[in-house]
């Protein structure tokens, strides 16, 4: 007995512990983003300026706050589309209520339940009912931008209360309100899944649901509470939006979801779940966001844009599944 | 092909006047990695006989049957059929060589129709196109003929098991095979399926074809065949070319009978109080509402075939799967609710059968694992995890139950079976108010070094006070380590038995379905 179970744990801390390679492996994903963003930083005009990071940072920021959430719900072997559609949503419906009640408060307070709303019709249909969360999410998708579109009559919402515009076009110790409400997600979900008992089972949930489950975690609930999470998120991420574009737009943040998803995995979340980091999400972020911008700066036609974005997708999925296979064999 | 179909009566004489057998197992051996499937196996069938092949669950009875279907090659002995040593590399060349087998898992399609099923790959055309008519006429006729009622355009999936199960002894007959073994054929037919079952099978035995027939009903045994073997842990134990020549109590004697050493460290404990007390709980997949009481101290291990129902009885105590009624009672007080989370939090904890599907989180580590459900106890500010508690945890139960690991933060699916055992126990030992275990197949996928350790993990429990309730298929785990041994059978508890009193016998005799078959048996 002792030779055989002795032998499982030793080959594998062997094959563990080969120093640099392993120390490599691991921090791969920065070292590849530093040597992208040191490589454009020499190569692109006006790419290392400052105006041009907090450019950047802007550009991503919407991306950045519902990828904290979207994390969660990958992690936990979930799926999201509806994301994009509850941006539009919440942003029309706050500039509606601003302007029907005058009050900032209630505006961005109903949008946040309301995103929250959607979250929870989501969490439940998938958790309890036991629907796929891709079908779901696709039906709740188009049911929200339909309700984004029939609440706005088509048009673009104005905000006729100007303080609302000062949500996300203040400018704080030099950098724009929204970068700071992302690295403030950043900050708080990264805590909560590392510190906090639900981040743990939501990891737990991922990598095995009925062992979990077995283990007294509310499966059910945890699910729920991702996906509620995630619509308040995509809410504030909508109220953003409206505030900086001084308008809620019904047809706002289409194929937001997939560029969510994709800054996500290139962070190295696995759509299998049970594995995610909060490091490897933001790194999947300023990836995403520093080749729009090198593409931006470049001017590289915006149709060849999404080749790129799709091929670096591919590139790190496809990296990913290879060095998945290296640990599992 | 064709060298292997002679006409049956030819086949019968020659076989009859020269005494050599059709089939003919010689000295069999099958070597899976670290474990011995079967060794030196031999014995032979004739035509128009039908041949029993008894034993426990992992005696080597489906192994010898998927050797024969060229599922598996064997690394020792010979296979001869009709006088030739044959070997099968795929199930294509056994088939082709007229053996069908009929295991416990049909294989079908389920949306195409009965027709279809039977003649799928020979359906006959004209120009490419299926005539879809003629082929139901002929196939209807074909199954009236064998007196089987079936519907030749009926979807497969409409059918009830039983008719499934029917389908393809149709589909060996119509391939003309000449050697049909059936794997538990009647574990899922109702009385009246069973007995055209049995026509069919004395129909083919009158055809000349030789016939395997696995079963745990003795009573079938008797009935239908003429000739056994009896198989344990892999080797023949017995061989009866006349079974009329002995009785039931012989035979199970021969399944069961190996001495059981005390080599599980069993030493008598005191019992405390009753703990547990599960009362009139009926579910699904019960025939009968169950109750049993388990007191402190006590192991009561619950014994029976595949599929009597003790996993699904102990999912429905910890409240894994719905109720249909019963109450579960630990030291006197009910449970607070009906779910899982109730009975961990009233000290009722579960172990379940299948590690890597429902214990393990395998992408997690050691440490994550013991402290999945204990952690609430030492949360801090109700959110967050304590995490110098969570190591302390894990450091002392990899201590303490001497679990392999290069460290806690190891991921959990890179330990052996065993280790991964422990930790699943360690998770259940760090609630701090635990009262009763339940664990289901506690040494499956285990070597025997670590099984010995899991037991005494086990009997250290049990001196602390704790209620053990131990579901395994193991008859010398069952009985080495149990103060009781609480026997199902078909989905209902069929007797009770005091360590001392119970014995392998018994035991068996209570898990064997009985009673249902006798009656046609006499007839």
């Amino acid at each position: 007995m002792t030779t055989t179970t002795q032998n499982v744990p030793g080959k594998t801390m062997a094959k563990s512990k080969t120093g640099i390679i392993k120390y490599l492996d691991e921090y791969s994903l920065i070292l590849i983003f530093l040597a992208l963003f040191a490589l454009l930083s020499f190569s692109v005009e006006y790419f290392f300026s400052l105006d041009n990071m907090i450019g950047l940072a802007l550009s991503v920021s919407q991306i950045g706050m519902v990828a904290c959430t979207m994390m969660f719900c990958l992690a936990s072997r979930d799926f999201d589309l509806s994301i994009g559609s509850t941006v539009a949503f919440a942003g029309v419906l706050c500039a509606m209520v601003i302007n029907q009640t005058g009050s900032i408060v209630t505006g961005v307070a109903v949008s946040l339940l309301a995103g929250a709303a959607i979250g929870f019709i989501n969490g439940v249909v998938i958790a309890k009912l036991r629907v796929n969360a891709l079908i779901t999410t696709l039906a709740t998708m188009e049911m929200v931008r339909g309700m984004a579109f029939i609440a706005s009559g088509g048009q673009a919402v104005g905000v006729s209360n100007t303080a609302f515009f000062t949500i996300g076009n203040t400018m704080i110790l030099g950098i724009p309100s929204p970068v700071w409400i992302t690295i403030v997600c950043f900050v708080v979900f990264g805590i909560m899944l590392n510190k906090t008992v639900y981040g743990r089972n939501t990891l737990a949930v991922g990598g095995n649901p009925s062992a979990s489950r077995l283990a007294g975690v509310s499966v059910e609930r945890t699910r729920i509470y991702i996906f509620l999470i995630q619509g308040a998120i995509a809410a504030l991420a909508g109220i953003i939006l409206a505030s900086r574009i001084t308008s809620g737009q019904p047809n706002s943040a289409q194929g937001f979801e997939l560029n969510v998803i994709s800054a996500c995995v290139l962070g190295g979340v696995s759509l299998m779940g049970g594995r995610a980091t909060i490091s490897g999400v933001i790194v999947g972020v300023l990836i995403m966001g520093t080749v729009q911008n090198a593409m931006n700066l470049l001017n590289i036609d915006a149709f060849y844009q999404y080749l790129v974005r799709g091929g670096i997708l591919l590139t790190a999925v496809l990296i990913d599944q290879l060095k998945q296979r290296e640990e599992n064999d | 092909m064709m060298s292997n179909m002679p006409s049956g009566g030819a086949g019968r004489r020659r076989s009859r006047s020269t005494s050599v057998s059709y089939l003919e197992f010689k000295q069999i051996g099958k070597v899976f990695p670290g474990v011995r499937a079967l060794s030196d196996i031999s014995f032979q069938v004739d035509s128009g006989r039908v041949h029993g092949l008894l034993g426990e669950n992992g005696a080597g009875k489906s192994t010898l049957m998927k050797i024969l279907g060229g599922e598996y090659r064997p690394e020792e002995g010979e296979l001869i059929i009709d006088g030739q040593v044959r070997s099968f590399g795929r199930s294509r060349e056994a088939i082709d060589a007229g053996i069908a087998i009929i295991h416990q898992e049909l294989q079908y399609v389920p949306d195409l129709s009965v027709m279809e099923n039977l003649l799928l790959g020979h359906l006959p055309s004209r120009f490419g196109f299926v005539s879809k008519r003629a082929a139901l006429k002929q196939v209807g006729a074909q199954l009236q003929q064998l007196g089987v009622d079936i519907a030749p355009d009926a979807l497969l999936k409409d059918l009830s098991i039983g008719q499934r199960q029917m389908v393809e002894i149709c589909k060996a007959i119509f391939r003309d095979a000449r050697i049909i073994a059936l794997d538990e054929p009647t574990s899922s037919l109702s009385h009246q399926e069973s007995e055209i079952l049995f026509r069919l099978v004395r129909e083919l035995k009158a055809k000349g074809k030789v016939l395997i027939y696995i079963s745990h009903r003795l009573e079938e045994v008797f009935a239908l065949c003429d000739s056994a073997t009896v198989f344990r842990d892999g080797c023949k134990v017995a061989d009866y070319p006349r079974l009329a020549d002995i009785t039931r109590e012989e035979l199970v004697t021969r399944m069961v009978g190996r001495e059981i050493k005390d080599v599980f460290g069993y030493q008598p404990r005191t019992q405390g109080e009753t703990r547990l007390e599960v009362e009139g709980m009926s579910g699904r997949k019960l025939s009968e509402a169950a109750s049993f009481s388990v007191r402190g101290g006590e192991i009561v291990g619950f014994f029976g075939l595949v599929g009597a129902g003790r996993s699904e009885l102990m999912q429905l105590v910890y409240g894994a799967d719905r109720r249909d009624a019963g109450e579960v009672r630990i030291d006197g007080r009910p449970l607070k609710g009906r779910g899982i989370r109730d009975s961990i939090e009233s000290g009722l904890v579960f172990c379940p059968e299948d590690r890597k599907e429902n214990g393990i989180i395998g992408c997690l580590s050691v440490s994550e694992n013991i402290n999945i459900s204990c952690r609430r106890h030492y949360r801090q500010g109700y959110f967050f995890v304590n995490d110098s508690s969570e190591a302390r945890t894990a450091e002392g139960y990899i201590k303490l139950l001497r679990i392999k690991t290069p460290g806690r933060q190891q991921k959990i699916r890179y330990l052996s079976g065993g280790n991964q055992q422990k930790v699943i126990l360690s998770r259940w030992l760090a609630e701090q108010d635990l009262r009763v275990l339940i664990i289901d197949e506690p040494t499956r996928g285990i070597d025997v070094g670590a099984k010995n350790e899991i037991y005494s993990v086990l009997f250290e429990m049990a001196a602390k006070g704790v209620a053990i309730v131990m579901v395994s298929s193991e008859l010398p785990e069952v009985l080495g380590v149990s103060d009781r041994v609480v026997v199902m059978c078909q989905g209902r508890i069929t007797g009770e038995l005091r360590r001392g009193e119970a014995n392998e016998q018994n035991v068996l005799s209570l898990a064997l379905p009985a009673g249902k078959t006798a009656d046609r048996a006499a007839a």
